[in-house]
């Protein structure tokens, strides 16, 4: 735009309306800081998870039989979680982030169809992930699992689904910057559009890295 | 927020906006109207909170007081706290933030310009939300600090006679939900600003002390709210959809809340309190004519309160019996936050020791912060430790020890800068005549409010009680304390006639007034709206002193130049737009027990809320 108005500077000076004092943009920062705040959020999600593990005053229970009211009676229930099912997913979600990657160096060389596909590749991943937690969810419904039976139902819901929640965001965002991209929008010099939803998709990932594990896998 | 991420650059500005009217408040993303519009909405709901206070003392005045009932006295003393706290003393301090970190720095704007109007709107919008509540007969009851379970009772069918049953606490949540995403979104916005927008030169130990102490706040309120986000909504779920994070008949733990509560309240009042410390510290030199004293120290002490803030919030929670070594523990980190808090109050004292002292009304209400905040810091100490904190808990000891720093300090530090920087924002002087009656009626007021509170405190008196019985002894100091708090509103009418009176008074001010150290002084008052025509080179942290003293001790006043040529951020309404698609959806959880369609009427807002996200993310931002 009318930067030539500045044009009153000597050579050498600095150029006014691009200055940050660190050199990185403005958004980069942005997103970074964000990012720190919300390891906060998950954080005290994680930790309330944690604190209430084994509280459970009634099943069923994520790793071991236990009685619960199915059906209108009560009876013996089976562990609820289906560990194949979820590292399925968790590796789908690991590989989005790896083609996320793939999907930016394109943006940045200026490699069209490395981006579109790395990023529709990135982008069906993340429908996958959260195909998975429907039928999770919608699993533990039909098992006698619902919001409210239980400690472990709560804190799994709240954490899992708050996750699944910027996950979803996160397939908005990089749908949007795809459709961007395939209407030619997205050059080499305008790739940040794209690393901003990278980095956020990354930060998902990681999350869910801890999550995995402390949810999953420890008993 | 993700929400100016997509953010293109406009072709040419092809066209003027109006820069005079209500339609240029409403789209403006200039960061000094923003401040002005957070300053005047924030003093609206002081004054609102003050009123609380106000029939608060009229009520306790004498024994057995009729004025309200019971349930109305816990709404007040309910909505004096969260007003105070959210709607007061956080968004007067984000005026300041707004107006003077861009300054201060030698920025043209903030970074996100529409997130910053983004902000305000959402702030405006919740704290009517909280208020609508006294409108619909629920105003929330169960203190500021919403302990489970008293609010996690689920509770109850509307009918004709009470069309809100039981959502006065509700009304508690959701609006501090919408608060928080609010305060989360500015605080991005200024920590961004301050990492990358200051000018060639202004390093980080350059910065002016009120820009330091405004970043540690931002960093506070990025860490602490998103955990109070957590804990509301595990309150909204127990309430709402039958889970039981704090309910004992579920296998869940009330404590749980304590812990989640403070672990954002503890930092949150270093959020309250840090501001007017940054204020204090560019009043005192300036009015002392010698530098801050110890800079560096202010810093890093600053820096120290912030981080040990974190890690001291069980404090709070002595009563609960949380055992030995967790009430040592937070013990000691309790008393470990004085020694940088003792830094700062030496390093003010020794920056006027030997200075010729200007007794102007902001250096008077910036040394009484000092003076004030001793006595409440030092009763701090006090109950930081474990047996004394059982004998003071729940009485109107702690109610002394918070209103002496948050009202001594917080207040007090906020009306310095009030009045310190007035001209600057408006380019006139208030009358300094009667901001000495202000700060004397104010001055006097508050110790005559709150010091009593501690005598009646260690003679047994409760909190939150809403009357006493006769014979106690509580009688005397409670009338004295009706008397204090009167003389603390005629202190603020007084301050009221002094704007209405500067108002309509010549624009009197010049550039620097006061003789400032700071970027701010070198720019006309009011500033023009890209604040620099070119952006500064600074060499020093008191560059407008050094650009005196090169001068010799004489400088011109700044020449008002056209800025046609310096692009500037186009106004924009989608901020509005966004927050008001914040508030539907949030607000759309107000109706979960008593409209079946409430889930459809949040769909509908959030669908609303993307439109107006993406209509903000692909509008031109014109720079």
């Amino acid at each position: 735009m009318a930067h030539a108005a500045t044009a009153a500077h000597a050579p050498g000076e600095i150029d006014e309306h691009h200055w940050t004092s660190t050199g990185l943009n403005n958004r980069k920062v942005a997103i970074w800081a964000f990012i720190g705040s919300e390891c906060l959020f998950f954080a005290s999600l994680i930790s309330t998870y944690l604190v209430y593990r084994g509280k459970s005053l009634v099943g069923p229970l994520p790793h071991e039989e236990s009685q619960c009211m199915l059906h209108g009676k009560m009876q013996t229930c089976d562990q609820i979680f289906s560990i194949p099912l979820v590292t399925f997913g968790t590796a789908v979600l690991l590989f989005s982030s790896f083609f996320v990657v793939l999907a930016l160096n394109g943006a940045q060389r200026g490699n069209h169809k490395q981006l579109l596909t790395w990023l529709t590749a990135t982008v069906i991943c993340g429908f996958f992930f959260i195909g998975m937690q429907v039928y999770e969810f919608s699993h533990f419904a039909g098992e006698g699992l619902g919001y409210s039976t239980n400690l472990f139902a709560s804190t799994f819901y709240t954490l899992t689904g708050f996750h699944g929640a910027h996950v979803t965001l996160g397939v908005i965002w990089l749908s949007t910057v795809l459709i961007l991209a395939a209407r030619g929008k997205l050059p080499p010099e305008k790739s940040l559009n794209l690393e901003m939803a990278a980095l956020y998709w990354h930060f998902v990932d990681v999350v869910w890295i801890v999550i995995f594990p402390v949810v999953y896998l420890m008993r | 927020m993700a929400t100016s991420v997509l953010e293109h650059r406009a072709p040419a500005m092809t066209h003027t906006y109006s820069k005079t009217g209500l339609w240029s408040w409403i789209t403006t993303v200039d960061h000094k109207r923003i401040g002005i519009l957070y300053g005047a909405t924030a003093f609206l709901f002081f004054l609102l909170g003050g009123v609380e206070a106000l029939i608060i003392r009229l009520q306790l005045m004498g024994p057995n007081g009729t004025l309200v009932d019971p349930d109305t006295y816990n709404a007040l003393f309910t909505m004096h706290g969260t007003t105070m706290i959210f709607l007061g003393v956080m968004p007067l301090s984000a005026a300041f933030f707004n107006f003077f970190i861009p300054i201060q720095i030698g920025a043209r704007d903030v970074a996100f310009p529409r997130l910053n109007a983004f902000s305000y709107w959402v702030f405006l919008l919740g704290g009517i939300f909280i208020n609508v509540s006294f409108l619909v007969g629920a105003p929330p009851d169960g203190g500021w600090f919403g302990y489970a379970n008293l609010t996690s009772s689920r509770v109850m069918e509307a009918t004709a006679a009470a069309p809100a049953p039981g959502m006065n606490i509700d009304f508690w949540v959701i609006g501090l939900q919408i608060l928080g995403i609010a305060s989360i979104a500015a605080a991005l916005n200024f920590f961004v600003t301050i990492v990358n927008l200051r000018a060639p030169g202004m390093k980080m130990l350059r910065m002016p002390m009120f820009v330091w102490m405004s970043f540690v706040v931002q960093i506070l309120l990025l860490l602490a709210f998103p955990v109070i986000t957590v804990a509301l909504v595990y309150l909204m779920m127990d309430r709402n959809f039958g889970s039981s994070f704090f309910m004992p008949d579920g296998g869940g733990d009330p404590i749980m809340w304590q812990h989640l509560f403070w672990i954002f309240g503890h930092p949150e009042v270093y959020i309250l309190i840090l501001p007017a410390f940054g204020i204090a510290s560019e009043v005192l030199p300036v009015f002392s004519r010698k530098p801050l004293f110890g800079y560096t120290a202010m810093v890093f002490s600053g820096i120290f309160i912030g981080f040990v803030g974190f890690g001291v919030w069980s404090h709070h929670m002595f009563a609960t019996g949380m055992g030995p070594f967790a009430d040592t523990f937070f013990s000691l980190a309790t008393m470990v936050i004085a020694i940088p808090t003792g830094v700062k109050i030496f390093n003010w004292i020794g920056t006027m020791w030997g200075g010729s002292l200007r007794y102007t009304s902001a250096m008077m209400f910036s040394i009484a912060m000092v003076a004030l905040f001793i006595i409440g810091g030092l009763s701090g100490v006090m109950h930081a430790s474990p047996p004394a904190d059982l004998q003071q808990t729940d009485t109107y000891f702690i109610v002394a020890h918070f209103h002496y720093v948050l009202f001594g300090g917080s207040i007090f530090g906020l009306t310095s800068g009030a009045y310190y920087w007035w001209p600057k924002m408006f380019g006139r002087l208030l009358h300094e005549g009667l901001g000495k009656v202000h700060f004397w009626l104010m001055f006097v007021g508050m110790n005559l409010t709150f010091f009593p509170m501690h005598i009646l405190g260690l003679n047994g008196m409760p909190r939150r009680v809403y009357t006493y019985p006769e014979g106690l002894n509580f009688e005397f100091w409670n009338q004295i304390e009706t008397v204090g708090a009167f003389l603390i509103a005629a202190g603020f009418l007084v301050f009221i006639v002094n704007i209405i009176k500067t108002w309509i008074g010549p624009k009197n001010a010049p550039a620097d007034p006061w003789h400032g150290a700071t970027l701010e002084w070198s720019i006309p008052s009011p500033p023009q709206e890209f604040n620099f025509p070119k952006l500064p080179v600074v060499g020093s942290s008191m560059p407008q002193w050094d650009a005196r003293r090169a001068a010799g001790g004489h400088l011109p006043e700044p020449a008002l130049v056209s800025g046609d040529d310096i692009p500037m951020p186009n106004p924009s309404y989608w901020p509005l737009m966004a927050a008001i698609g914040v508030v539907l959806v949030l607000g759309s959880l107000l109706f979960v027990r008593i409209w079946p369609h409430w889930w459809q009427f949040m769909i509908a807002s959030t669908l609303f809320l993307f439109f107006s996200v993406f209509k903000w993310a692909f509008e031109p931002t014109g720079h």
